[in-house]
């Protein structure tokens, strides 16, 4: 067939239920998929050049605001890069503070995205309300874990959205142990309601796709790796985060969308909870990994679909992690350590709901920033989502127009796009040069 | 149940910004289900997929105006809509990413992407009101929880909403709160930030750094006097003070100016002269 009567076209021009916005272009001729193109039409807010010339003291708080919603993943990431540089050691109490900060986040990140934008793809419903008409008892459960979570977000961080309490060395006030004490109770009431949840989701129809993935993320030698540690890949790489821009290439391709990170040489990976779960898998606490077998999920898991069950998983994780950090809670004796500062390079990482979270500052000797590089997540999955969409591509557009969006959009959900973090991407106007 | 008049359309819009302002809304846990049996939720994106075309009764905006594309959108939205609220510091005061107001935007485009030639944006990034009529401000950064819920509360009962105005600094004298100017030395913008935070940096022994924008008459003039003499900072660390996730705000662009570069203060003085109320209508706008 030499004319192209196959050709077909889809176009999701406004992407819902993810954070941020973004849009989809899929062209398939001849059933081979053409083109796959992630849009993402954010306007560009330049963070890098405007932290330029600050003070350093101002990363955590102006880099928080790349993402509402993971907030305490850009200031902790961004206190790993500057505490690096400045070779402060923070102490263990303000350690497991700020691990249960985070922990907090993961609750509240997942949570939302598990019942509010990912469960209805799987019901066939446009959002949670219409959900709650069915499963009204569950909804009301996961809100009040969701709660649950913000809570202890708010104690330790001040609000949820935007803690104010991170600074570089510690936090500027530390919570009393009576305070920590009070949130157990909605916090054990919220792992019943997460070992619920994760039962329920992993008997969702999942479709059949199993793509060979590269899975990256952190790794800590005693802990299922959120706030700190080295990066690893499933195909043996292991590196300082110092490292890390030798690993992943960067580009911006004038008729594409965005900045891509690939791994070099090797193309496209993935990370956010699938990653993890399948790096760390022991390191996950007892609970999780127990409703991890009992419900047959346990690595090599390599269905993106699947990913609404590692992250109640991981909710139970930071759930019983979180109980016992309470349990054992002593206040450090200072909230934050003293530094000098120094200039030079300070590099950071740590574990954002969606993945890995990458953080560089040059500061100079007046301890103001003279150069800063972010990482998001959701700009390194870009390219895998692509890929994803590219292989399912031919069976897409089989589908009728109304049920190949809502698949496509599943898809794209999977990796809990954070697209307001993506703070490289471009918007492009595509040309439909054959409609 | 019957119905006694037709629930209001609420729109959610996004613009410029973090999605922090639209998910105060998710974190409503106690009252979302309830809100939305008393609103018809006809647009919002980061929620749900069922989208209701407009008029709507009640558009809540976020982000701040940054590109050109984004001017036609407000534009379309504004005639849309019945009532249109401003939700966070950037639909409010423009956002951090009003830093650009003060340099050259295309050197910040060098900095961030290797190919600036694609990346298209506007010099100055601007709250809704320099585009459209504004009917209501909810500032913040972000907006708090319970302002948000009281001013929907009171669009739904017709009445005025009663959202505080007062400064951050009367806030610690009503809870006590030993000022961290006066105990410690610590910069403070708490005497010219509105009110809205519950003095929260202040509570956690910090201080304020102004994320609900300028109140009313703030004499930012007499507290800079203070941070130079009280907290011994040189005049050019109060410019990055003043100017953070509120430096497009009027109040606080004055107050950094003092201090600043010249070639900043006439940047800034552009972006409050030019763009007040640009009425022109836009060619062809969606929404």
């Amino acid at each position: 067939m030499a004319r192209h009567e196959h050709q077909r076209t889809i176009r999701i021009s406004a992407l819902a239920r993810v954070e941020g916005e973004g849009a989809l272009f899929i062209r398939v001729r001849d059933g081979q998929p053409m083109d796959v193109r992630l849009q993402i039409y954010e306007p560009p807010r330049f963070f890098e050049a405007l932290l330029r010339g600050r003070p350093h003291t101002d990363a955590p708080d102006i880099t928080a605001r790349i993402c509402g919603i993971c907030p305490v993943a850009y200031q902790m990431s961004a206190c790993n890069a500057l505490e690096n540089l400045f070779g402060i050691t923070i102490p263990q109490e303000i350690r497991q503070l700020r691990l249960l900060l985070y922990y907090a986040e993961w609750i509240q990140s997942h949570t939302l995205h598990v019942v509010m934008l990912h469960a209805p793809d799987f019901l066939g419903v446009d959002n949670v309300v219409q959900m709650a008409q069915t499963n009204r008892d569950l909804v009301q459960r996961a809100l009040q874990l969701k709660k649950a979570g913000n809570q202890l977000l708010a104690l330790i961080g001040g609000r949820e959205i935007h803690p104010v309490n991170i600074r570089v060395g510690g936090f500027y006030s530390v919570p009393r142990p009576a305070e920590l004490r009070k949130l157990r109770d909605p916090l054990q009431r919220g792992l019943e309601t997460a070992l619920a949840l994760a039962r329920w989701v992993a008997g969702f129809p999942f479709p059949d796709f199993e793509p060979k993935y590269e899975f990256v993320a952190l790794r800590h030698p005693t802990e299922y790796a959120i706030l700190d540690g080295h990066v690893v890949s499933s195909y043996g790489v292991d590196l300082p985060v110092s490292r890390f821009e030798e690993l992943v290439v960067e580009h911006q391709v004038p008729h594409s969308t965005a900045l891509h990170y690939e791994i070099a040489g090797r193309g496209s990976y993935l990370t956010g909870p699938l990653a993890r779960f399948n790096l760390n898998f022991s390191q996950l606490s007892p609970l999780a990994q127990e409703v991890a077998r009992e419900t047959g999920h346990v690595p090599p898991l390599q269905n993106p679909f699947r990913s609404i069950v590692v992250r109640c998983l991981e909710i139970i994780h930071a759930l019983e992690q979180s109980l016992a950090l309470i349990e054992r809670y002593e206040p450090p004796a200072r909230p934050w350590v003293d530094y000098e500062v120094r200039s030079g390079i300070g590099f950071g990482a740590s574990e954002a709901p969606r993945g890995l979270l990458y953080h560089r500052y040059e500061v100079g000797a007046d301890g103001s920033i003279r150069d800063a590089r972010i990482v998001p997540p959701t700009a390194q999955n870009q390219k895998r989502i692509e890929d994803d969409l590219r292989l399912l591509a031919p069976s897409v557009i089989q589908l009728p127009k109304d049920r190949a969006t809502r698949f496509c959009e599943h898809v794209i959900r999977n990796y809990d796009p954070c697209i307001s973090c993506a703070t490289h991407f471009l918007r492009l106007d595509i040309v439909d040069e054959h409609s | 149940m019957p119905r006694r008049r037709r629930r209001p359309k609420l729109a959610v819009w996004k613009f410029a910004s973090c999605d922090g302002c639209q998910l105060t809304l998710l974190d409503c846990e106690d009252e979302l289900l309830l809100m939305s049996e008393l609103f018809e939720i006809a647009y919002f994106l980061e929620a749900s997929s069922a989208v209701v075309r407009g008029p709507y009764d009640l558009s809540l905006v976020e982000g701040s105006i940054t590109t050109a594309e984004e001017v036609e959108r407000i534009h379309a939205i504004r005639r849309q809509s019945r009532i249109l609220v401003a939700m966070g510091a950037c639909a409010t005061a423009g956002g951090i990413q009003a830093l650009r107001n003060f340099v050259d935007v295309e050197d910040m485009k060098r900095v961030v992407y290797a190919s600036p030639e694609y990346v298209r944006t506007l010099e100055h990034s601007l709250p809704a009101s320099a585009y459209v009529p504004v009917d209501y401000e909810l500032p913040g950064c972000p907006p708090n929880k319970v302002q948000v819920l009281e001013f929907l509360t009171a669009f739904l009962q017709g009445r005025r909403p009663s959202i505080p105005t007062h400064s951050v600094c009367l806030d610690c004298k009503r809870q006590g709160i030993v000022c961290v100017m006066v105990a410690e030395g610590i910069p403070c913008l708490g005497p010219v930030t509105r009110t809205g935070c519950g003095a929260l940096c202040p509570r956690y022994r910090r201080g304020c750094y102004g994320c609900f924008g300028p109140m009313e008459s703030p004499n930012t003039e007499s507290l800079s006097a203070w941070f130079l003499i009280r907290s011994g900072l040189a005049p050019q660390q109060l410019v990055p003070l003043y100017r953070s996730f509120n430096a497009a705000a009027p109040a606080f662009v004055e107050a950094s100016q003092r201090y600043a570069d010249p070639k900043s203060v006439q940047k800034a003085a552009e972006s409050l002269g030019t763009h007040a109320f640009d009425q022109r209508e836009p060619a062809n706008g969606e929404a």
